[in-house]
């Protein structure tokens, strides 16, 4: 085992190389991912040591990456296939919507797919249209589809190699944002079962700072922000406690619940629009869980209900630091 | 087919006759086309130099590909319809949208601000091969009002993997569309050569669909011409969709933010720089004496021009108004549009209140 200080996109990279080590049938697959490394680099290297036969590039075609990707893996491979950007997944949505999410129950458990969507998603990078959007409630809606989101280098790694062995269909939002953000990851050593146990369950939440005046609950890019809101809450005496959900499917509403027992206010922040959100879905649980518990009514920080702006806009769409604290005070002033 | 690739110009800049297809252009019109030609290429130029100094975020090159926008864009009639991708600004010249609104695009100000219906030139897509079928549902209402319309739709090499490219195929097909399916096949697709996305020549594609392909030089502006000129004739026949692939190269990266180092030979970016678009062009103006140094020199003044209006253009673009955010959602009004604008204005004002700047 060694502990390194790696971007989340490196991170990614580890975990690809040491599940592509680790077992022969899995494959990667996607535009770009080959000599360039994909347009993030998160496979960087990868074609060049596993070959062209494990690292695919792909046609131009998403349906046909994830179409693929479900006979690929009712032969008994586990594809691993990238989108390149969040607003591209869409001509895939019906191979993932009608056939990837469904055919386990369909066949009554006995077709299995374990097929790995990472798709990096969300705001905040400049980008022209469709490279920022937050599409993860259109995918949470689905039954059958496991939804993660890693916040950090370790998550990324650890997580993604969860993923990857999994059963079911994950579809794994990267927050493109936090690519270049450096944090420990502790990596197993190359092909030994020493060390290569996860840190945690892939759906549970974990307690990213403790608090006890107000919880934020946050995945992926918006945990950050949160993070920063709470010290710049302490600064005026204010206790926040954040949550890194992880997970948008299932969610962790246990872990949710025992820190809204303990603060009495929750605050749920995403980048997605508010409207049908994560949010909503957890609003309404822990309404329902903890309502003789809670301060004050649980409050959302989103997106609005408008298509994601130009990239000059963007800083005014995205949930930030001032709107963070705004709900924050709002909440704390019930 | 008599023969694979119609070319009527060579890169030496001599004129070749093709048996099925043939320009006599006037030497203004010849003129034209090379003036064309050399503006896309310095408002290009001058977009890439703009990126590089932070103004705009992204800008995708049509470099090398000025020929097979130009020459097609010049077939058109001003009744027709192009539906580009998102890298047709030699196009959009032609059809005179104002730079402004594709600066304003990749700077981030906007997704989009022309009207489509002023210039006959629809928006920019940028989810690829989505406007294919777009620009064949336009052509099936253009045949059911019976108008002398025909359109356009460009797309790349890459797009023609896209489901959506191939039902775009099939129904212009079905419906007899007034189509013409441009594909400028310029090798890559970001990183992937064409081997990644066909097996055979794209152009033969078409006949599978029921609809003639050709394959046209698209470093040669005469044969695009010529070739899409007939392909547009043909469509306005009502005998459905026509398909031309024009061969050219993407001779810079993919946009700004790609590195091609990193998949392609330098060596094959040399060889097709001999067979640029515009110096052939060049040769044969000079060789048939159709312009002298006086008109090269203030075509590159006119050149020059374009880049310090480009320049100025995006130098001096504000930044939208935050609440525009919340504008045309919808057209009827929406509810919670409307509570969410509200209550944005007041947050926004609430920092004006505090004296904090947000
Ligand atoms: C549906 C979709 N998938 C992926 C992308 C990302 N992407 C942008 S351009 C591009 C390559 C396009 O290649 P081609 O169609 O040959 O057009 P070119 O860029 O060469 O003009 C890709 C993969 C996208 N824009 N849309
Ligand atoms: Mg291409």
């Amino acid at each position: 085992m060694v502990t390194k200080s790696l971007p989340v996109a490196k991170a990614l990279n580890e975990a690809l190389r040491a599940a592509l080590e680790a077992d022969p049938k899995v494959l990667l697959m996607g535009e770009d991912i080959g000599k360039l490394g994909g347009v993030f680099r998160v496979t960087d290297g990868l074609q060049k040591d596993f070959g062209e036969s494990r690292v695919m590039d792909s046609p131009l075609a998403e349906s046909g990456i994830v179409g693929t990707a479900i006979g690929l893996a009712l032969r008994g491979y586990r594809p691993v296939v990238e989108i390149q950007f969040d607003g591209f997944v869409f001509p895939a949505y019906d191979q993932i919507v009608t056939q990837l999410a469904k055919m386990h129950a369909r066949s009554q458990g006995k077709v299995r797919l374990p097929v790995v969507i990472r798709i990096p998603y969300g705001g905040g990078i400049g980008a022209v249209e469709h490279h920022s959007e937050s599409p993860e409630a259109l995918f949470a809606h689905v039954a059958g589809l496991r939804i993660v989101s890693p916040s950090t280098s370790s998550d990324a790694y650890w997580m993604l190699r969860q993923a990857i062995r999994s059963d079911d269909p994950v579809i794994f939002f990267e927050p493109k944002r936090r690519y270049w953000d450096k944090g420990e990851v502790t990596l197993p050593d190359s092909g030994s079962a020493a060390g290569d146990a996860p840190p945690g369950e892939l759906h549970e939440a974990r307690v990213a700072r403790a608090g006890t005046d107000l919880t934020l609950a946050a995945y992926g890019p918006m945990v950050k922000v949160c993070l920063q809101a709470a010290v710049a809450a302490e600064e005026e005496g204010k206790s926040i406690e954040v949550l890194d959900l992880r997970s948008m499917s299932p969610i962790d509403f246990d872990t949710i619940q025992t820190s809204v027992e303990k603060t009495g206010r929750l605050v749920v922040v995403h980048e997605a629009p508010v409207f049908y959100g994560a949010g909503a879905e957890i609003a309404a649980r822990i309404t329902e869980r903890s309502f003789h518990h809670l301060e004050a009514p649980v409050l959302r920080v989103g997106g609005y209900h408008a298509p994601y702006p130009p990239a000059r806009l963007e800083e005014e769409y995205l949930p930030g630091l001032d709107r963070v604290l705004d709900a924050v005070d709002r909440s704390l002033a019930y | 087919m008599t023969t694979e690739l119609v070319q009527l110009l060579t890169p030496e800049g001599h004129r070749v006759d093709h048996p099925e297809y043939a320009v006599d252009p006037s030497a203004e019109e010849l003129r034209g086309l090379h003036r064309d030609m050399v503006l896309a290429r310095r408002l290009d130029a001058e977009a890439v130099t703009l990126q590089r100094q932070g103004e705009l975020a992204l800008w995708p090159s049509l470099l090398g590909q000025e020929a097979a926008q130009i020459g097609s864009a010049r077939a058109l009639r001003p009744r027709d319809h192009a539906f580009p991708s998102y890298r047709e600004h030699g196009v959009a010249l032609v059809r005179d949208v104002d730079p402004a609104h594709l600066l304003a695009l990749f700077r981030g100000a906007s997704n989009g601000s022309w009207d489509p219906a002023e210039r006959n030139f629809h928006l920019y897509t940028l989810v690829i091969g989505s406007q294919a079928l777009h620009a064949t549902g336009y052509a099936m209402g253009v045949a059911k009002d019976g108008a002398d319309t025909a359109v356009i739709a460009y797309f790349g090499d890459g797009a023609s993997s896209q489901g959506d490219v191939a039902e775009a195929f099939t129904f212009g097909a079905v419906y007899d569309a007034p189509v013409v399916f441009f594909c400028q096949n310029n090798q890559w697709a970001i990183s992937e050569p064409t081997e990644r996305q066909m097996r055979a020549p794209l152009y033969r594609r078409a006949p599978g669909y029921g609809f003639p392909g050709v394959r046209v030089d698209g470093n040669d502006v005469l044969a695009c011409l010529a070739v899409t000129r007939a392909a547009l004739d043909h469509v306005r026949t009502g005998s459905g969709p026509m398909f031309v692939e024009a061969f050219t190269y993407r001779m810079g990266a993919h946009t700004t933010s790609d590195d091609p180092t990193r998949y392609r030979d330098e060596a094959e970016v040399e060889e097709w720089r001999a067979k640029d678009p515009i110096l052939r062009l060049r040769r044969l103006l000079e060789r048939e004496g159709h312009a002298d140094e006086a008109w090269f020199a203030a075509l590159d003044e006119e050149a020059e021009a374009l880049a310090r209006r480009v320049r100025e253009i995006v130098r001096t673009m504000p930044d939208p108004d935050p609440m525009t955010m919340f504008d045309h959602v919808y057209a009827d009004g929406h509810a919670l549009v409307d509570e969410e604008r509200a209550r944005f204005a007041a947050y926004q004002a609430s920092f004006v209140d505090a004296g904090r700047s947000n």
